[in-house]
């Protein structure tokens, strides 16, 4: 369980992320949605302390977070898995050295295990014959599939995922939402996901939470989310053309 | 003013992060070398093809300048070597590696950075600043000083070639001169300088590629911003040294 109470955080004169209270639970998706620059990747990286929060506390469990030294929280990050925006993989790495590099550092298993290990990810993630392959040489999908799996390398028992539909198709896109949501379910991991695209929440939103310049405005999940009474919400749920068309059919 | 100082503090703090002991002696190591090839093996083609040519150059120019009979030929060879070991080999030679080395490792830290791998290896609880880093420093501080040595050699070359094709002292002259007075002391304070701009180089650039932002403009911005301070700081290095080592 991850835990934020009154979340504040400044870029300066801007005030990014506005007294944002929220609670993230184990086995589901948890999606924070928004419009771009409302502050979720922000909010993202706070939770896992890449930004420093200017108030308010973040809760690991039983532990507060923010106010570690860091070298407990470095500690704790072991425990986290994270689906960067642009996958992030590390291009002077083949697909096999990007899913190993935590094992690395952070195991002492030898040759064998961290290979059976790789190939278990990457098979997790239903990709074969791409271990020595560069990541530019893979398509968007793949790239995501790979970063998945190099995010759960190490059985995180939390994963956090910044749009992970960022540049693909929407066919794409619903397989990675599947595979993130079967990969929470089966291990359990509290799962956060930030992302702007719809049909994700109708997918896989079992929480959500919407947030608008800032502010944490509405919380609920798929059932509800197209009968709320909260116009910012609305707006941003019903912005394409298509789903403007069915709501006027809708209110018909 | 106050600009300044905040990125002088900032460097400090980062080079603090950059010195700890590295998570796995191993990983370290392979890192090392890699860096070694990247950063001094791959400069030996530049700097030995400068250095021959420089050193030609260094004897026509001696040569066409000693006019009178009084002074003897061989200091043809002494000024070559005096001003290759002095200046040319760390100084000239580090403000080239300021631009290759330089350019090279802010673009590399800095597209990382941009593209947020460096915050992927912060995630996985990894010192990103010291696994990035720590090993170029190394690396081009302890193996530069070898090139500073290489160059020097083939600067003496590249003087006894042109002598060779041209004709214009003969090459005992020139061999004695290059023995006349020698101090290894020289060598030494050359080495001492060329480790200390390498530090300069490295460190610098890599301060200005780890904290790119603002996209791949932004990456470009900060190698020539790598570029211009490590070479005005090697400049300004090289009076302190200087003034310490020979005075
Ligand atoms: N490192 C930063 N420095 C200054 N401002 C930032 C930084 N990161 C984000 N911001 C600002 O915070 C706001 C929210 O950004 P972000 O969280 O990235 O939006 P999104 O919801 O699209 O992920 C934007 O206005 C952005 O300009
Ligand atoms: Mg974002």
């Amino acid at each position: 369980m991850i835990k934020a109470i009154n979340v504040n955080k400044n870029f300066g004169e801007q005030h990014v992320l506005k007294d944002i209270s929220i609670e993230y639970k184990p086995g589901i998706c948890s999606l924070i949605i928004g419009a771009s620059g409302s502050g979720k990747t922000v909010l993202l990286k706070s939770l896992v302390g890449l930004h420093d929060i200017d108030s308010g506390e973040i809760w690991y469990e039983g532990t507060q977070f923010d106010n570690l030294p860091f070298k407990e929280k470095k500690h704790l990050r072991k425990e986290i898995g994270m689906l960067f925006q642009g996958s992030a993989l590390f291009d002077f790495a083949t697909v096999e050295d990007n899913i190993r590099f935590p094992m690395d550092f952070f195991t002492d298993w030898s040759e064998d295990q961290k290979m059976d290990r790789v190939n278990f990810c990457l098979a997790r993630v239903n990709l074969k014959n791409v271990n020595k392959l560069y990541p530019n040489e893979l398509s968007g999908g793949m790239q995501k599939r790979v970063g998945i799996a190099r995010a759960i390398a190490l059985n995180p028992k939390y994963l956090f995922c910044d749009e992970p539909n960022s540049g693909l198709d929407p066919q794409t896109s619903i397989l990675i939402d599947q595979l993130i949501l079967e990969i929470t379910q089966e291990y359990n991991i509290t799962t956060v996901i930030n992302t702007h695209d719809m049909n994700s929440v109708m997918e896989i939103g079992d929480q959500v939470g919407f947030i608008y310049k800032g502010n944490l405005l509405w919380e609920g999940n798929k059932d509800n989310i197209l009968t709320s009474n909260c116009k910012e919400l609305e707006e941003f749920v019903f912005a394409s053309g298509m789903a403007k068309k069915v709501k006027q059919y809708m209110n018909a | 003013m106050k600009q300044t100082l905040g990125l002088v503090g900032k460097y400090f703090l980062l080079m603090k992060i950059v010195f700890s002991k590295p998570e796995k002696t191993k990983i370290f190591r392979k890192q090392f070398f890699t860096d070694t090839e990247k950063l001094v093996i791959d400069s030996i083609p530049i700097i030995a093809v400068i250095s021959l040519f420089i050193g030609a150059v260094i004897v026509i120019q001696t040569a066409s300048n000693i006019e009178s009979p009084l002074i003897p030929k061989m200091y043809v060879g002494y000024m070559a070597r005096e001003s290759l070991i002095l200046e040319f080999c760390s100084t000239m030679v580090a403000l080239i590696l300021a631009g290759k080395v330089g350019s090279n490792i802010a673009s590399e830290i800095g597209s990382m950075r941009i593209s947020e791998q460096i915050d992927a290896m912060e995630m996985m609880g990894i010192n990103s600043a010291n696994y990035l880093i720590l090993p170029k420093i190394a690396s081009a501080t302890i193996f530069n000083p070898l090139l500073m040595l290489m160059s020097f050699i083939l600067g003496l070359v590249g003087g006894a070639m042109i002598i060779m094709f041209t004709g214009i002292i003969t090459m005992n002259q020139y061999t004695e001169g290059l023995q006349y007075a020698f101090q290894f002391y020289y060598i030494v304070y050359s080495m001492v300088k060329m480790a200390v701009f390498s530090f300069i180089i490295t460190s610098i650039s890599a301060f200005y590629g780890y904290y790119s932002s603002g996209g791949a403009l932004g990456v470009g911005r900060s190698g020539t911003k790598a570029i211009v301070v490590s070479s005005v700081t090697i400049l300004i290095a090289n009076l302190v040294i200087t003034q310490l080592m020979l005075n």
